[in-house]
């Protein structure tokens, strides 16, 4: 009797208000959209490798994207730029072989610190160059990561970056972490 | 009147700590008016010159001017604005301080609210943003900004702090700026909008869901990874700050807010919310948000805005003009729920008292602290320590030193060589009333 009420309220419902009615108790305005069209938004990378896109790059291909689009502010090769008129910090260098000094955030580079390649990748498409982010492709994307992995001595210099590799890219202090508040993390 | 306090007698009836420091009850007025009852002797060294007499002004003798549709502060207050790190906007983060030496109350008006933006403030078109919910859901949807203003709202009252504010306080030796400079990455707000967990029951949830990353829509992308129990406890889509439409510094159109986790969570102009099973690790966790220690670990997943307070009133910059009694306040708040107690010092934590919480004391929000004082003229040291109904306690300066090191040497202002820092701050006094930034 109860299970046949739900039944013709349901009907009702579908009639009235058509598809969203599924969900009668929500205000329900979210419009539905495929994994197709959702995807010119869908640009996190995962440690993983989930979200790689295809294409690929080199460094030797990277080297001339970084001098054009990237040496302006990280400077040449990627080693840092002069500190900026103001005497405020500029962008940081993205090729260093400075060792880590104590708790200083100065000294912690992509070839000492960060735990995954992916990140990289990542960040580059996502905000990158700081004058016209969003406008390299994916396989320029894919070739700077591998110009600054290799200037970093984390891949060798001729190693194709791509979905499949990159994620296999080892960054030494991988496991120099500890999360603050291990009670706030998601369960295993 | 209380104009003559007899040091003796204080210490007798109202002094509560060493240096002055007078039992929070006398900031009621009748407690100003018992101590002032008792004053007989020599307290102060000023003597009082009789008031002008008084005329009529300009202002009274002729209309003024016609309304503005929006009103600004008047002229008289235009130095109450933010600091500005990027003032000719060079390819770089910008940052902007709240003027907290010269505010009071538990709100950051909209204009005075800090900003940080990593690639300019966008000007957004709320009838073009989207916010786009998809993952590990049961159906991918899109929100518009006029269809999220359909959806029941909620309220409250949230700081939000930035994970590398008070980073000057790394510096072996103390830097000298005021309230503003050390501190000004910090406001609190009344934010409204729609609970994150009112649109994950439309979208619905897959089971395998642990995480969600939150992706703004300005040139930054700003992305950061959150425990999905955040977006199901307290999470909301923000839409309006203090009551009006958020600030484009703000993340106009809509926000994330993530009550009590550091400020570059929350992410702005917020247009993408995607469920997955684990972290991913962007730029901002994985490396500007860690927290390198001395043991050559760091934390990462740091979260939470720790318990932390500070005196903005006297501070730099706000000297003191003759002996006599003065209101000591300042801001305290913490990112694990309401702030229990603080206590004031003057004479550098060799004693302290209870200041008074100026109510509503409000979990996650600035709590305003007010602290009666009498300033003899001889030097001070005035310092703030904050409780959390957590059990948490704000660690004096040497205590988290000692856990949380120290930076080599000195770094420019404007630098965060460090995150979180949470421990007192000292004010120095000198016997001409200037206040500098010390650590005693």
């Amino acid at each position: 009797m109860r299970i046949h009420r739900i039944l013709v309220l349901s009907v009702l419902w579908t009639f009235s208000f058509g598809a969203g009615a599924a969900l009668a108790q929500g205000v329900n305005l979210g419009k539905p959209i495929t994994q197709a069209d959702l995807a010119p938004w869908d640009i996190d990378i995962e440690p993983s490798g989930a979200g790689l896109p295809a294409g690929s790059g080199t460094s030797d291909q990277g080297a001339s994207i970084f001098a054009d689009n990237c040496a302006a502010c990280h400077g040449d090769g990627g080693k840092g730029a002069a500190t900026t008129t103001s005497g405020a910090p500029a962008a940081p260098p993205v090729v260093s072989d400075v060792k880590r000094n104590g708790i200083d955030d100065t000294t912690l580079t992509i070839a000492n610190y960060w735990p995954y390649a992916t990140t990289l990748f990542d960040y580059i498409r996502r905000a990158m160059p700081w004058t016209s982010p969003r406008t390299l492709t994916d396989d320029q994307v894919y070739a700077l990561t591998a110009y600054i992995l290799a200037q970093n001595k984390l891949i060798d210099a001729k190693q194709v970056i791509n979905a499949q590799t990159l994620p296999k890219a080892q960054m030494p202090n991988r496991d120099g972490f500890t999360p603050r508040f291990p009670e706030r993390m998601p369960p295993g | 009147m209380a104009r003559f306090v007899k040091t003796g007698e204080l210490n007798r009836i109202e002094q509560v700590a060493g240096n002055g420091l007078l039992h929070r009850r006398a900031l009621l007025g009748r407690g100003i008016a018992f101590a002032g009852a008792l004053g007989t002797g020599v307290g102060l060294r000023v003597t009082k010159a009789a008031a002008e007499p008084l005329a009529e002004a300009p202002w009274g003798q002729e209309p003024g001017d016609p309304v503005p549709a929006y009103q600004t502060p008047s002229k008289f207050a235009k130095n109450v604005v933010r600091s500005l790190s990027n003032p000719n906007f060079e390819p770089r983060t910008s940052q902007s301080r709240a003027p907290h030496q010269l505010l009071d109350g538990m709100i950051t008006p909209n204009g005075l609210f800090f900003t940080i933006v990593h690639d300019g403030v966008p000007e957004i078109d709320p009838s073009v943003h989207r916010l786009l919910i998809h993952g590990l859901v049961k159906r991918p949807l899109i929100f518009s900004y006029e269809a999220l203003l359909r959806y029941p709202m909620t309220s409250r009252i949230a700081f939000i702090e930035c994970g590398g504010n008070s980073a000057g306080l790394f510096s072996p030796q103390p830097l000298q700026t005021d309230v503003q400079g050390l501190h000004g990455l910090v406001s609190c707000a009344e934010w409204t909008g729609v609970k994150l967990s009112t649109l994950l029951d439309e979208t619905g949830i897959d089971p395998k869901a642990k995480w969600f990353v939150a992706e703004g829509a300005d040139a930054a992308h700003v992305m950061r990874s959150v425990p999905l129990a955040k977006a199901l406890d307290d999470a909301v889509i923000v839409l309006y700050q203090n009551g009006e439409p958020l600030m484009p510094g703000n993340g106009y159109p809509m926000r994330l807010l993530l009550p009590g986790y550091e400020g570059n969570m929350n992410i702005k102009y917020v247009r993408r919310i995607k469920l997955l099973r684990e972290a991913a690790f962007s730029y901002w966790e994985a490396q500007v948000y860690t927290e390198p220690l001395p043991s050559g670990k760091a934390y990462q997943f740091y979260f939470v805005n720790e318990v932390k307070s500070f005196i903005t009133k006297p501070s730099p910059g706000l000297s003191l003009q003759q002996p006599g009694l003065y209101e000591i306040s300042g801001l305290a708040y913490s990112g694990k729920g309401r702030i229990s107690k603080v206590l004031v010092s003057a004479d550098g934590g060799q004693s302290w008292g209870e200041a008074a919480l100026q109510g509503p004391v409000l979990s996650m929000a600035f709590t305003r602290f007010r602290m009666p004082w009498q300033w003899n003229g001889g030097p001070a040291v005035l310092q703030s320590r904050a409780w959390d109904e957590d059990g948490n306690a704000q660690p004096t300066r040497a205590e988290f030193v000692a856990a949380r090191g120290e930076l080599p040497s000195v770094p420019p202002l404007l630098a965060f060589e460090n995150h979180h820092y949470n421990g007192v701050t000292s004010w120095a006094i000198d016997q001409k009333g200037q206040v500098k930034h010390a650590y005693p």
